[in-house]
């Protein structure tokens, strides 16, 4: 799993990157077997593949490029939905399959096939980052970059003209946000930013943002509150 | 145990907003008050102080030959000829920063330490190696700013670089910083057409040294080559830097700003004689 961002706050196209959990299906010769205990296996939980993306690993079968389409058309009957292959070299595959992924880890956590609270496991399986957070002290200064990818931070002094704080959490500002603050940087929709004191440059929240010269002008100098809703950045003053 | 000079560093990012000026007058301030002055002009490449200061038909060494060894630190100071207590070590006119090491200075600020009260380094311009070399040393450093918020956001970044890139900040100690608001004009601050004082400060948050008033007294002494205080010492910005100097030394000087304008009655009377 890989976790990259690119946040380019100023452009209108936004690239980012996320990692996820995906199931993987590995099929073993001969395959009509293989499919006889996965219908075996479905009767027990019924729908359980239905929505979730799902990795075909064909290490254990090598299949040719219509072979995969045989076996994709099979598993999509049966309402599994294959979103990349695995264990199989991209070159000489019909270009019409899905892509072969790279780089994958596998999960943590071992899903218990049809045991009730299967789904929930799901949702917890990805490994939540332990809660931290930065506490500033001094004021930072024109020119300097914070970035922490890692939780909230909080400045107690002033975030001058020039200055940026990036942060993969909220930010708290007591003093004047005079320059930029960027919350919710690995993709955190639910990040906010506060100022006691609202000067900023620029405000951005999980890569959708609001320039200074996109802000109510009531807004100035007032103690601020920025969220996400619904995609877009929300301004309000907390006075 | 000789005393140690207090290295300063008059710097402030953006150019043109009074640093050399700062540094002679400053320098001088506190030579006519007793202490042991060396001035040192690090804009290698576009010298300035030996003008402001009226030392240029003096030069034989500048700091880049006592870097590199060619001359001795002996060689190329000068001593002013107005006070016997402020020397000046200038710059090179033909060489460029890449001349200047951060050795060359660490061992010329070293030898100047036990024999002096106070080292000052007038900056250049910039945060490149001048300006970063410039501050290197600094025990105390004086942040010239014009009210006016491209110059107040410059010297927002120096005060950044102060507290991460001198010796003092990476050896977890700070510098000591100070404000000196130059060119200040209370009659356009009033009106709105400058940052007033509190901003600057609530900007910047660092204390202030002292608030120079702008005055064509500043123009006339650097044409002259003497440092304001020296020129006219009974002139407002004379005041204010012999103040400021005051203030560096420890002393507790009521902030004011000083003013040569006459008041409304004169000036409308001053007028109507005319």
């Amino acid at each position: 799993m890989k976790s990259a961002i690119a946040v380019r706050p100023q452009r209108s196209i936004r690239f980012r990157g996320r990692s996820l959990l995906a199931f993987v299906l590995t099929p073993a010769l001969p395959i009509t077997r293989w499919i006889a205990e996965l219908d075996d296996w479905c009767k027990n939980s019924p729908d359980f593949f239905v929505g979730r993306p799902i990795i075909l690993d064909l290490a254990g079968a090598s299949l040719s490029s219509s072979g995969i389409f045989r076996l994709l058309a099979i598993l999509r009957n049966r309402g599994i939905r294959v979103i990349g292959l695995d264990g199989v070299e991209a070159g000489g595959l019909d270009p019409a399959l899905p892509p072969v992924l790279k780089g994958g880890r596998s999960g943590d956590e071992a899903i218990a096939p049809g045991s009730a609270d299967a789904a929930t496991n799901f949702a917890a399986a990805p490994q939540r980052p332990e809660s931290t957070s930065l506490l500033l002290e001094s004021p930072i200064r024109s020119g300097q970059s914070v970035i922490f990818p890692y939780g909230d931070v909080t400045v107690l002094g002033s975030v001058s003209s020039g200055a940026e704080v990036v942060a993969g959490g909220s930010i708290h500002i007591y003093g004047a946000l005079r320059g930029r603050a960027l919350a919710g940087s690995m993709g955190n929709g639910r990040a906010s930013i506060f100022c006691s004191r609202n000067e900023a440059e620029l405000v951005s929240i999980d890569g959708y943002y609001r320039t200074a010269e996109e802000m109510d002008a009531s807004l100035r100098s007032r103690p601020t509150q920025c969220w996400l809703q619904d995609r877009i950045m929300m301004l309000a003053a907390l006075d | 145990m000789a005393n140690m000079a207090k290295v300063l560093v008059v710097t402030s990012g953006k150019g043109g907003v009074g640093k050399t000026t700062s540094t002679a007058a400053l320098g001088a301030a506190l030579a006519q008050a007793g202490q042991k002055v060396a001035v040192i002009d690090f804009d290698v490449g576009l010298r300035n102080l030996d003008l402001v200061m009226g030392a240029e038909r003096r030069v034989v060494f500048d700091l880049v030959n006592v870097v590199q060894g060619v001359a001795k630190l002996s060689q190329a100071l000068i001593r002013d000829k107005r006070l016997d207590t402020l020397w000046l070590l200038p710059a090179s006119q033909t060489r460029d920063k890449d001349a200047l090491t951060e050795e060359g200075i660490a061992a010329i600020i070293k030898e100047m330490r036990p024999n002096y009260d106070w080292v000052i380094c007038d900056s250049p311009a910039g945060i490149e190696r001048g300006a970063t070399l410039a501050m290197r040393f600094a025990d105390i450093a004086v942040i010239v700013t014009n009210p006016e918020v491209s110059s107040v956001r410059d010297s927002d970044r120096i005060i950044g670089l102060l507290d991460s890139k001198t010796e003092k900040a990476e050896k977890g100690q700070r510098v000591e910083k100070h404000v000196l608001i130059t060119r200040y004009d209370p009659q356009r601050a009033a009106r709105g057409e400058m940052l007033n004082i509190e901003d600057v400060l609530e900007i910047l948050s660092t204390p202030l040294l002292g608030i120079i008033p702008e005055s064509e007294e500043v123009l006339r002494a650097s044409n002259i080559g003497s440092p304001v205080t020296l020129s006219n010492a009974t002139s407002a910005p004379a005041r204010a830097y012999l103040d400021a100097a005051r203030r560096l030394k420890g002393d507790d000087v009521p902030m004011h700003i000083p003013t040569d304008r006459k008041g409304l009655f004169d000036k409308l009377f001053g007028r109507r004689a005319a």
